[in-house]
């Protein structure tokens, strides 16, 4: 705990969960698989918790596209620990929750909380899953062209492609900081340390900051005028479109059978 | 602290989105000018820079170490809209590269996290000042209250969005005591950290700090014949910022009412139906149960009066879901259509001045 280094994806920069597999899903442009990814996730949300079956479904469908992007399940799995937090409040949910108790293990426990819980459980792990297939299997680069197709403002997708790009930079400064100060003999791990750290990521934030004015007056210097130019993006395909719209179009599928059946 | 998807049902989740966008529209229109001037490669830095610092442990006192969650010190660093846009674009970043944080619940996190703590962090900041003497250490006083409030704030936000769309129904007292409670911790920490890292820049370069533009000394000039003139500090701003406030202001009055007439209509859709189709389907299950036991010649007319009605409430469920998420798209679609006509104006403006 003393030194904790500036872990996380962060510091590898924007692409750390990318992937590279020569995959159909792969290929794909990102804003066809932001779109199918969204329409997916939605339709997982609106699925009612007395359909359950449909979940084991959306489950295998899932998998299918991780076996045909040719993701490592592995990957895939450590990833998922980004839920943890959610996972223990999920857990929590059963005994909080009111409704009619029932017995678990010799434990009174909520019966709405209970499935409340599961479900919430299973949602977020579909929804977690298919963010990080879409990360896996999209470049950053592609994902800014995908992000501009889909008309975010272009103000917004310049400031996002800095971010990422300076990403990597920002938490290698801290972390030499970081070192620095432990080479001074700083430990950091006590509350009359909260000053030197604080030095050290506000000093971090001044060279990010004047960093920033560089690059900007770099880029005047090669003759910016106006606005970023536009992203050399390729528009997708309707072959391309149906393709990734399969997934959420199956999920649909698997929620009306679920509705009509259950 | 990201909410996952499922947490929060669709209807919400579609209006949190559009408030989102909303005030990322008018983020986007204030922050306008500033961005012309310096780039967008200052704040897509100072994204960055905040992401990175959001994974820094800080010790904060009896053995604990937290971390920070950045609205409060945006805002106090870039302003209030530079602050937003930050924000957004780390709680972008983060669902849509990272898988950190679900897609349909992007815009109740970028609602939560960056809006509400970024605009009552800096009104809070704001209020402060106006009371505190006009110190430099009057900001990072007014950067602690702000923090210690804006978290919990957050907190109440969230515990708000729970009571209209929340998934399981859990007593809204317990959620409102637990979260609160929790992120008044939080808060402490958030302050601690905000107020510590503001103070380090502040004594490093006090001109970069947003909050603490009119402390800037004006710059006093003194010739060969020791007659003295001075130059007021914010000599260079006026200009641009007061045509961006009278275009601002429309802008938002439009995306205000766009926001409030999708919140309301659809928490009351919300809160009619509380889980959208499971209701439909729990009201029409006791429905079959009932004809069911009714037996006799009317029970299949019955039957299969239920089989239509469920399909077709079914199928009205997944056409309100659709119209939900539809509406929420054509604001976003119509605030970035309206954008480009009044956007032309100051830029016409501002190259005139230039040239």
């Amino acid at each position: 705990m003393v030194a904790t280094p500036v872990a996380g994806p962060a510091a590898r920069g924007a692409d750390a969960l990318l992937v590279r597999r020569p995959s159909i899903v792969h290929r794909l442009p990102a804003q066809v698989k932001l779109v199918a990814l969204l329409v997916f996730v939605v339709v997982v949300v609106a699925t009612p918790r007395t359909a359950w079956p449909a979940f084991v479904a959306y489950g295998v469908l899932l998998a299918g596209v991780i076996a045909l992007a040719r993701l490592p399940f592995g990957v895939i799995a450590r990833r998922m620990l980004v839920e943890t937090p959610f996972v223990v409040f999920a857990l929590l949910m059963p005994f909080v929750a009111s409704g009619p108790r029932v017995d678990v293990v010799g434990l009174s426990v909520s019966e709405s909380g209970l499935i409340g819980g599961a479900v919430l459980l299973v949602k977020g792990s579909l929804g977690v899953v298919a963010a990080i297939v879409l990360a896996a299997t999209t470049e950053s680069r592609e994902m800014l062209v995908g992000l501009e197709r889909l008309r975010l403002p272009g103000v917004l997708v310049a400031i996002i492609g800095f971010a990422i790009r300076y990403l990597s930079i920002a938490s290698e400064d801290l972390e030499r900081a970081r070192i620095a100060r432990l080479a001074r003999g700083g430990s950091g791990g006590r509350s009359s340390q909260l000053r030197s750290v604080a030095g050290t990521v506000g000093s971090t934030f001044v060279r990010t900051y004047e960093r920033g004015e560089r690059v900007h007056r770099a880029m005047l210097a090669r003759g910016l005028d106006g606005p970023m130019p536009v992203l050399s993006g390729r528009a997708a395909t309707a072959a391309e479109w149906r393709t990734a719209l399969a997934l959420p179009a199956a999920a649909l599928v698997v929620l009306a059978a679920g509705l009509v059946l259950t | 602290m990201h909410v996952p998807d499922g947490f929060i049902d669709l209807p919400v989740s579609a209006a949190t989105g559009a408030v989102a966008a909303g005030a990322v529209a008018i983020a986007l229109r204030k922050a306008a000018p500033e961005i012309r001037e310096t780039g967008p490669a200052l704040p897509g830095l100072v994204s960055a820079f905040i992401f990175a610092v959001q994974m820094v442990n800080f010790p904060v006192g009896a053995g604990t170490s937290g971390h920070l969650l950045g609205g409060v010190l945006a805002a106090a660093l870039v302003g209030p809209w530079t602050g937003l846009l930050c924000m957004t674009v780390v709680l972008l970043v983060q669902g849509v590269f990272f898988a950190d944080g679900g897609l349909t619940a992007l815009g109740t996190n970028i609602t939560d996290m960056g809006v509400v703590t970024v605009i009552v962090g800096y009104a809070v900041m704001r209020l402060a000042l106006g009371v505190l003497p006009r110190r430099s250490s009057s900001i990072s006083v007014a950067a602690f209250v702000a923090a210690m409030l804006a978290v919990p704030a957050a907190a109440v936000a969230f515990t708000g969005i729970y009571a209209v769309g929340g998934s399981v129904d859990i007593p809204l007292g317990k959620v409102a005591t637990a979260m609160i409670g929790w992120h008044v911790l939080i808060g402490i920490g958030e302050a601690l950290i905000t107020t510590a890292v503001l103070s380090a820049v502040l004594a490093a370069r006090p001109d970069l700090v947003f909050v603490a533009r009119h402390l800037r000394r004006d710059l006093e000039l003194v010739d060969a014949d020791g007659k003295r003139t001075t130059v007021a500090a914010d000599a260079l701003e006026p200009a641009t910022g007061r045509s961006a406030v009278h275009l601002g202001r429309r802008s938002v009055i439009i995306a205000l009412s766009a926001a409030a007439v999708v919140a309301f209509g659809l928490s009351y859709f919300a809160s009619a139906h509380p889980d959208g189709l499971e209701y439909v389907g729990q009201q029409l299950g006791f429905e079959h149960q009932d004809s069911a036991v009714a037996g006799g010649p009317m029970s299949g007319y019955a039957v299969s009066g239920v089989q239509n009605t469920f399909l077709s409430g079914g199928l009205a469920g997944l056409i309100g879901v659709a119209l939900t998420v539809l509406i929420g798209c054509a604001i976003a679609w119509i605030v970035r259509r309206v954008r480009p006509v009044e956007k032309a104006a100051p830029e016409r403006e501002s190259s005139a001045v230039g040239g």
